[in-house]
C-alpha cells in the first residue's frame, strides 16, 4: 500500500467501535525489541541502521510471515517522505514523536489495516505496536505476541535469561511491554472524583497521564493509563491487572454519569448543548477548545442528549483536527491562526452534515 | 554580555559544548537560542527519566556523600563491546548495546530494583529460538557436572558417552544461534 493511503484517511482504530467504547477510546500494546550483534540505535552507524531496516524488511517480506497470519506490511523509510506525511503518521499514532524528530535512518512498517505498526530504529531497533478501538487488551496482546513470534523466527533478538528482552532504556527491560488504555472520563472530572481515583493507581504499579496535556492536565477529559513495571511481571499479569483496573474505572465513570443525570441533569444538558452550539457554528476554534467541546459532545451522545451523531466523532476529530491533517486537507501550509479557522470549518461540516440534533 | 548571534540582545542562555575534547562556550539570547533549535531543550523534555536516572545513579556511585568521605573515585567501567562507560550511561540514561547489561552487571541491580518495584529478574515471555538455546545450555551445564563426577569415579566409559553428548548439544546450540 503506498504512503498516501496511510496519510489520507482515518485508521480502523478511529472508525471502528470496540468493547466499552462509551468510555474506553483505544487500547495499545507496545513491545520493545532489539537485535543482537548490533549496537542500539543511539550508537549505531548509518550503515548499521540500514542493516536493521533490511533485516526487518526481509522478516516481514518472508513467505512464512504472511502464511502464518502476520499480515501485509508496507515499509516506509522515513527520510524518503515529506515532513507533512511524517507528521500525519504521528497524528494517527502510527509513529512516535521521537521518530518524527529523529527521522533519519528510521523506518516504519505499517500493516494494511493500520492496527499494527513496527517502528524501526527508534529508541530500540524495533517497537512493535498494536492499536485497537475500545477495551481489547487480551486481543491486542494476542496480536502483538503472534507478530512478535513471526518476527523472532527470522530475527535474532537480544534476550537474556536473567534480564529478559534487552532494551536501550532500563525502564523497558524484561518484557519490553507497555500496555495502555485511553479513557474518556468526563463525569469523574465533573464530579471531582478523578484525583481520588488517579492517586490510587500509583499504588498498583500503573501510571496515568493526560492525553495531549502537559503534566497531569488532561485535555478533553482523556487519560492514558499504562503499566510502569516491565521486569519480574509476566505479560499476562500486566494485562490482567490493567484490565481489572480499567474495568473498575469504567464502573466508577458509569456511576458518576448516572449521578450527574440524576442530580444535575439541567446543568449537564446545558453544558452539552452549549458545546454543540459552539462547535456547530463557531468560526474559530483552538485545538484545546475543540478537544474540550468534543468531550462534551461525546458525553452528550453517550447520555442520549445528542442524537444522530456517531460516537466515533471524538476519536476521528481528535486526529483530524491536528495541524498536519488540517494542512493536508486544505492543501497549503497554514499558520497557527489560519488553522483555527480551518479547524472550525472542518468541525462545523462534520457536525452539521449528519442528522445530529438535540 | 551580548548575544553572539544577533549582537543585539543580552545573552541569557549559556552553553558549554565539548566536542572531541575541545571545549567551547556559546552565549545566546533566548530568541536566538530557540531559533537555533539544536541547543534548546523543549519544555517537558528537561525532566525526563533520563535526567532523573543520573540522579539515581549518583548515589550508587557514592555520589555527593562519597566525595565528602574522601572515598576513591570509582574505576571507569566500560562496556567491552560498544565502549560506553558507566558514567555515560548514567548521563544518557540509555545503554549502547545488549552487552552493556553484562558489562555493568552487578551495578545495575539497585537501579533495576528501584525502577521495577523490587524485581531484578525476568519472568515472562521467552523467545522460541533463544529459549531453546537457553534450555540446551542448562542441559549442557548439568551434563558437565555429571561428567566431572564420572571422571572422579573413574567411570571413563560413561564419561566418554557424556562428553560426546555435550559436544553434540554444543554444536546444535551454535547452529541455532546463527
Amino acid at each position: 500500500m503506498p504512503i498516501h493511503d496511510f496519510v489520507q484517511d482515518t485508521s480502523r482504530w478511529m472508525s471502528d467501535e470496540g468493547p466499552y467504547s462509551d468510555i474506553v477510546i483505544s487500547t495499545r500494546i507496545r513491545l520493545a525489541r532489539n537485535l543482537i550483534e548490533h549496537p542500539f540505535p543511539m550508537l549505531q552507524s548509518e550503515h548499521q541502521a540500514d542493516e536493521v531496516i533490511e533485516r526487518v524488511r526481509a522478516a516481514i517480506g518472508s513467505p512464512e510471515f504472511a502464511e502464518q497470519g502476520g499480515g501485509n506490511f508496507e515499509l516506509i523509510q522515513l527520510d524518503t517522505i515529506t515532513g507533512l506525511d511524517l507528521k500525519t503518521l504521528e497524528e494517527k499514532y502510527l509513529i512516535s514523536s521521537t521518530m518524527v524528530e529523529h527521522a533519519t535512518r528510521g523506518a516504519a512498517a505499517i500493516r494494511e489495516d493500520e492496527l499494527v505498526s513496527i517502528m524501526i530504529n527508534e529508541e530500540d531497533h524495533l517497537r512493535l505496536q498494536v492499536l485497537l478501538p475500545g477495551l481489547q487488551l487480551a486481543e491486542a496482546w494476542e496480536t502483538a505476541t503472534r507478530v512478535d513470534d513471526l518476527l523472532e523466527a527470522k530475527l535474532n533478538y537480544a534476550f537474556d535469561e536473567r534480564f529478559g528482552y534487552l532494551t536501550a532504556c532500563p525502564t523497558n527491560v524484561g518484557t519490553g511491554i507497555r500496555a495502555s488504555v485511553m479513557l474518556h472520563l468526563p463525569a469523574l472530572v465533573a464530579t471531582g472524583q478523578i484525583n481520588r481515583v488517579l492517586s490510587a493507581l500509583g499504588q498498583v504499579g500503573l501510571i496515568v497521564r493526560g492525553v495531549h496535556g502537559e503534566g497531569t492536565e488532561a485535555i478533553g477529559n482523556l487519560f492514558q493509563l499504562s503499566n510502569q513495571i516491565t521486569l519480574g511481571v509476566p505479560e499476562e499479569e500486566v494485562i490482567q491487572s490493567l484490565e481489572s483496573v480499567a474495568q473498575k474505572i469504567i464502573e466508577h465513570e458509569s456511576q458518576a454519569r448516572t449521578y450527574l443525570m440524576q442530580e444535575s441533569r439541567e446543568d449537564i444538558e446545558d453544558r452539552i448543548a452549549r458545546s454543540f452550539g459552539i462547535l456547530a457554528y463557531a468560526r474559530r476554534l483552538s485545538a484545546k477548545e475543540t478537544m474540550q467541546r468534543l468531550s462534551d459532545i461525546r458525553l452528550g451522545i453517550d447520555l442520549g442528549v445528542i442524537k444522530g451523531i456517531s460516537k466515533n466523532i471524538l476519536k476521528e476529530l481528535m486526529v483530524m483536527t491536528q495541524p498536519a491533517f488540517l494542512q493536508r486537507k486544505s492543501g497549503v501550509a497554514l499558520a497557527p491562526g489560519e488553522r483555527d479557522f480551518r479547524r472550525a470549518e472542518l468541525v462545523r461540516d462534520k457536525l452539521r452534515s449528519g442528522a445530529g440534533h438535540i | 554580555m551580548l548575544c553572539q548571534r544577533c549582537q543585539q540582545r543580552d545573552s541569557t542562555v549559556h552553553f558549554t559544548k565539548i566536542l572531541n575534547g575541545e571545549k567551547s562556550e556559546i552565549h545566546l539570547c533566548e530568541t536566538c537560542a530557540r531559533e537555533n533549535g539544536e541547543f534548546m531543550i523543549k519544555p517537558g523534555e528537561d525532566f525526563s527519566f533520563h535526567n532523573l536516572l543520573s540522579g539515581l545513579l549518583g548515589f550508587e556511585n557514592g555520589g555527593a556523600f562519597g566525595q565528602i568521605a574522601g572515598m576513591q573515585k570509582p574505576q571507569i567501567t566500560r562496556c567491552n563491546t560498544c565502549g560506553l562507560s558507566y558514567q555515560q550511561f548514567a548521563e544518557l540514561g540509555r545503554f549502547g548495546c545488549a552487552d552493556c547489561y553484562h558489562s555493568f552487571g552487578p551495578r545495575l541491580e539497585p537501579l533495576l530494583r528501584r525502577i521495577h518495584g523490587g524485581a531484578t529478574a525476568h519472568t515472562g515471555k521467552v523467545p522460541h529460538r533463544a529459549g531453546g538455546i537457553i534450555k540446551k545450555r542448562l542441559q549442557i551445564e548439568s551434563l558437565r557436572s555429571e561428567l566431572q563426577q564420572k571422571i572422579q569415579l573413574e567411570q571413563f566409559e560413561e564419561a566418554a558417552t557424556l562428553r560426546d553428548r555435550i559436544r553434540e548439544l554444543e554444536q546444535q546450540s551454535e547452529a541455532g544461534g546463527n
